[in-house]
């Protein structure tokens, strides 16, 4: 049975409803919302005057209308101790979405907590400690001091090191400057934390190394520019799913040429042909299908690339633009570094160090070492020849006045997640320095982003690099404390098999010896603890707004707010930055983190003390901040570039659009930002000079992936979903989602479905020499025989249970590439009964 | 003003039932949870109106409708096997409105997967699941019409099980 709410009416929004600024903290794009909220016993009326629009609602609205809501736009909440009405809805005046919600960002509403309607019950209100053998809720300060005295004793004892974090360090939900700054400052300003890993991989590093260390920032354009490019290119990402309403906002109208008069506006003396968009992914995606139906299929090349050659590829692009002259020579000469670096001694093989696996270098240096013919490339990529010079002429080859093509390139996990992640990034960006497409109207090479940003934290340099592959390091039993912060590694992380049943085993140890305790004094318990962590076991503080696989094992739990619930700011991919006005009050007695990091802090401090180490407990002062916004003025303000011009009044000022960071001045209390990154061809190093990068292909680098595919039949691809995104924390619990979804599916070709006998819905065991999980088989005729497409981060059949430990040489992991046999273990349950297995694409 | 009336005491109970009275009983467990029978007292109340015989219908060929009112339009399908919320002899005639329940563009019928799609941003309902959003940026599933077939094959529908686009009261 496909789920129906059976909801027919909603409250009308009535004309003197409060409104908030509200934006999208589900992903990077961070459309703007608008939420109103207004009294229980009040509502709006049909009449104009009556309701918010001032306009007939007795009336059947428009296509398009501003005037309606769906039901998952609505809840009842609570707000500074009341219940009220709550709409959240899309904000048409947001340059981001203009209007657009998506399937996630529309459900903001539903999935805030209720007590009225009920949803999301499995919020965390009070913090839980593991005592009589279960979790149970006590107060703050009974919480932290058991945090604080079991933490102060290691890092006294043992030393910072014996101190490991997994935190966040994005801004949207689960983040935000305030919320960075507050973990940041207790880390590494009151401690040097030096085994820190990250929400989605085992170190704490950077997904593109590469691109910054070429003197280029990830996030280098403007939204407005994939309406202007005359080429688009979608190198490992899928927007259509994981970037929604910036495809179909900016990309979408530019394809289907309704952005021309813009073009005409901003680039007056130049042809403007018809957009083009290029798609590099081993799986046709909707993202594809989109495309074809709004640009044309002739407008729109697919590259079905063998898995993990895209170096390859962007290799013998490279090359041919080069060579066919096609490359913008004033460009290079004046914004690129001109002398070529010696090449280290182990180059092709490896580079300076295993920090650097690549060579920064000048173009000509990076032409001669990444030299790839196009027939080798259409070899190893396993696409046609002709297709790939398809592609470097759509990219480069001078439109037909001679003006120089202006191709914006996104990129993302197709690529992050992949092999030779450093090599393949700046082989990337080589291609945009080279043709002169950054910082320039319609270019751009950057990363489409996962999270919004909202990074300011001090200094990490001694986290060093390659930083500590933190997931190995417990495994093999060293820490002895460990913070979690809004992390799952239960759903989100490498070798998650081998990961979990050592970290059950090592959390259990110390649950049993406070089991064993029970009834003792806190001295007594704390001692208990530490001696379980000296024989092997750990002690986990699992801060977070649900009770998830990680705060199962944990021995103190502590509920954070999310947005909404507190006032966050964050930046999305065009780095605009917004503050997302608090609406309601956070269930419980949860709080934002960065008051729960300074609690941590407080409590240190005194615990500390009390163990007559006053000059490390004089580290832990500077916390006494009252709300995030004291935060905020600490971390942001205080340490941003420019953030001295931030606060949260103007930044309310400039409601949901914001302004793009950094601030450069202001006029009046107008903070005038940047909308594109190198716009003066000034680039992020020393010289001002950006680097290319000399990186020759060297097949699959990651090590056991090569074997792996050798061993197993299915590439077991994997991903992200329209309908739940990152959002699965929240959505486990949302009914909508959970009925579309009751398992991942895994996508599989027919012939392959036949010759493993199975049928739509089966539940099947996907498993190798790593491990094991389950999905749910999906049919797609567009999936190449032997190639599958999973849901990534499923709570019920994690795809990193099948992943290896390898990473490559910085620590980032290579989900994309894991290959494994299936097995049928069942006919489809009941749950999957009544789900539609039809084309996930769209069809006149 | 009789509908009026019955339409404001409707609103009062839906504030007092909640939204959707079983969703925090999905607390614990990722089954998912239906919601019908619990929410029955929020309803607004339909007009029973006859919208065609079933000797009208050809199997697989839309035919254009409206409900509740001429301002919703939507289309009665007979698919030629029994489906979910499927009414006639052979429990194969359903009702949908065609209004894409994200921004309201009206949804294209394809025959070939019966399946209905929007050329608005690319969404997909089957017509053959209660019309499930098969991909899109819904979060509504195709609202669905309640059908009666009678002794003489009229098909009357009585009831929508969601929220049509472009009105905050499936009856205006
Ligand atoms: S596209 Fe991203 S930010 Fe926008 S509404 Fe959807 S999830 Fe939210
Ligand atoms: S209006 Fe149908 S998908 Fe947007």
């Amino acid at each position: 049975m496909t789920y129906k709410r059976q909801v027919d009416r909603l409250p009308i929004i009535p004309a003197d409803a409060t409104v908030h600024n509200s934006v999208c903290h589900y992903c990077i794009v961070g459309c703007g919302y608008k939420t109103y909220t207004w009294p229980m016993n009040k509502q709006g009326g049909t009449a104009p005057d009556e309701n918010i629009f001032g306009v007939d609602l007795s009336q059947q609205q428009p296509q398009d209308s501003n005037a309606w809501y769906a039901p998952s736009m609505y809840n009842v909440v609570r707000q500074n101790g009341q219940d009220v009405h709550m709409v959240i809805k899309p904000d048409q005046d947001c340059v981001v979405n203009s209007g657009l919600a998506s399937v996630r960002g529309a459900r903001m509403a539903e999935n805030h907590p209720s007590d009225v309607t009920g949803t999301q019950g499995h919020r965390l209100t009070d913090p839980l400690v593991w005592r009589y053998g279960t979790y149970n809720p006590t107060s703050w300060d009974d919480a932290l001091d058991l945090v604080a005295r079991v933490t102060a004793r290691i890092v006294v004892e043992n030393g910072e090191d014996d101190l490991v974090v997994s935190m966040f360090d994005h801004g949207g939900s689960g983040g935000g400057y305030e919320n960075t700054w507050g973990t940041g400052k207790l880390y590494f300003e009151s401690m040097k934390i030096k085994n820190v890993r990250i929400h989605n991989r085992p170190a704490y590093n950077s997904e593109v190394h590469a691109t910054r260390d070429m003197g280029v920032s990830e996030l280098n354009n403007a939204y407005e520019d994939a309406q202007l490019a005359d080429t688009l290119v979608a190198w490992g990402c899928n927007p259509l799913e994981c970037q929604t309403n910036y495809f179909l906002n900016h990309w979408i109208p530019n394809l289907q040429g309704m952005s021309s008069s813009r073009k005409a506006e901003l680039i007056p003396d130049e042809d403007h042909p018809r957009a083009r968009i290029i798609f590099i992914d081993p799986r046709r995606t909707v993202s594809i299908n989109a495309a074809e139906q709004a640009a044309g299929a002739d407008n729109v090349l697919h590259l079905p690339i063998n898995s993990g050659t895209d170096l390859a590829l962007a290799n013998a692009i490279f090359t041919y633009v080069a060579d066919q002259g096609w490359v913008d020579t004033d460009f290079i000469e004046s914004h690129t570094k001109a002398e070529a670096e010696p090449r280290p001694a182990l180059f092709p093989a490896r580079g300076e160090t295993d920090a650097e696996p690549g060579h920064l270098t000048s173009f000509q240096d990076a032409l001669d070492a990444n030299r790839m013919s196009i027939e080798e490339a259409a070899q190893l990529c396993g696409v046609p020849a002709e297709d790939i010079v398809t592609a470097a002429e759509w990219i480069a080859m001078p439109k037909e006045n001679g003006a120089r093509r202006r191709t914006m390139i996104g990129y993302e996990k197709g690529v992050i997640w992949n092999n030779d992640n450093y090599r393949t990034n700046g082989a990337i960006v080589n291609i945009s320095l080279a043709t002169g497409n950054i910082g320039r109207l319609g270019g751009g090479c950057v990363r489409m982003g996962g999270h919004q940003e909202g990074y300011v934290r001090p200094s990490a340099a001694h986290v060093g690099r390659p930083a500590t592959y933190v997931d190995q390091l417990l495994i093999s039993g060293n820490g002895g404390v460990h913070h979690v912060w809004d992390c799952n590694q239960y759903r989100t992380t490498l070798n998650a098999t081998e990961f979990k049943r050592i970290y059950n085993r090592r959390t259990n140890m110390v649950k049993e010896a406070m089991d064993a305790a029970a009834g003792a004094t806190r001295e007594e318990q704390v001692e208990a603890i530490v001696n379980a962590i000296r024989q092997g076991g750990l002690f986990t503080v699992d801060v977070d707004i649900i009770h998830n696989e990680m705060g199962q094992r944990a021995h103190v739990v502590l509920p954070g707010a999310q947005t909404g619930e507190m006032n966050l700011t964050s930046m999305n991919g065009e780095r605009r930055m917004r503050l997302a006005e608090r609406y309601m009050d956070p269930p419980g007695r949860s709080r934002p983190d960065c008051l729960i990091a300074a609690g941590i802090a407080q409590h240190m401090e005194r615990v500390l003390r009390e163990m007559g180490e006053d000059d490390y407990a004089d580290q832990f002062t500077g916390y006494d901040w009252e709300t995030e916004e004291d935060a905020f003025m600490d971390g942001y303000h205080r340490n941003a570039h420019n953030g001295e011009l931030v606060t949260y009044d103007r930044l309310r000022a400039l409601g949901t659009n914001g302004f793009q960071e950094p601030a450069q001045r202001l006029e009046g209390e107008t903070i005038v930002g940047t909308p594109r990154l190198y716009a003066d061809g000034n680039f992020s190093s020393e010289d001002g000079r950006a680097r290319f990068m000399a990186g020759p292909w060297r097949g699959l680098a990651t090590p056991g992936k090569e074997e792996e595919r050798a061993r197993y039949p299915f590439l077991i691809n994997n991903g992200r979903s329209n309908l739940n995104w990152q959002n699965w924390y929240l959505d486990q619990e949302n009914d909508f989602v959970t009925d579309r979804w009751p398992y991942p599916f895994i996508e599989m070709h027919p012939d392959d479905m036949e010759a493993r006998g199975l049928g739509a819905g089966d539940l099947v065991e996907v498993h190798n020499d790593n491990g094991a999980t389950q999905a749910m088989v999906y049919p797609t005729e567009t999936a190449r025989p032997g190639e599958t497409f999973m849901l990534f981060g499923a709570p019920r059949g994690v795809q990193g249970n099948i992943v290896g430990s390898g990473t490559n040489e910085l620590i980032i992991p290579v989900y994309k590439q894991t290959w494994a046999d299936i097995r049928k273990i069942s006919d489809r349950p009941s749950v999957a009964d009544g789900i539609s297995f039809k084309s996930k694409e769209f069809r006149f | 003003m009789k509908c009026n009336r019955l339409v404001d005491a409707g609103r009062r109970q839906f504030l007092r039932g909640g939204l959707v009275a079983t969703a925090g009983a999905a607390a614990g467990t990722m089954m998912p949870e239906r919601a019908e029978a619990q929410s029955a007292l929020a309803r607004v109340s339909y007009p029973a109106n006859r919208l065609a015989n079933i000797a009208d219908l050809t199997e697989n060929e839309p035919l254009d409708v409206a409900y509740p009112d001429e301002r919703s339009p939507g289309v009665l399908l007979k698919l030629g096997q029994a489906v979910e919320g499927g009414v006639g002899p052979d429990g194969d005639i359903v009702g949908y409105s065609v209004l894409c329940p994200h921004k309201g563009w009206f949804l294209i019928y394809n025959s070939d997967d019966r399946s209905f799609n929007c050329p608005g941003h690319y969404s997909r309902f089957d017509a053959e699941a209660g019309g499930q959003q098969i991909w899109g940026h819904a979060t509504n599933n195709l609202p669905q019409f309640v059908l009666r077939v009678d002794g003489e094959g009229e098909i009357y529908a009585e009831g929508v099980d969601e929220l049509i686009f472009g009105r905050l009261s499936n009856t205006l």
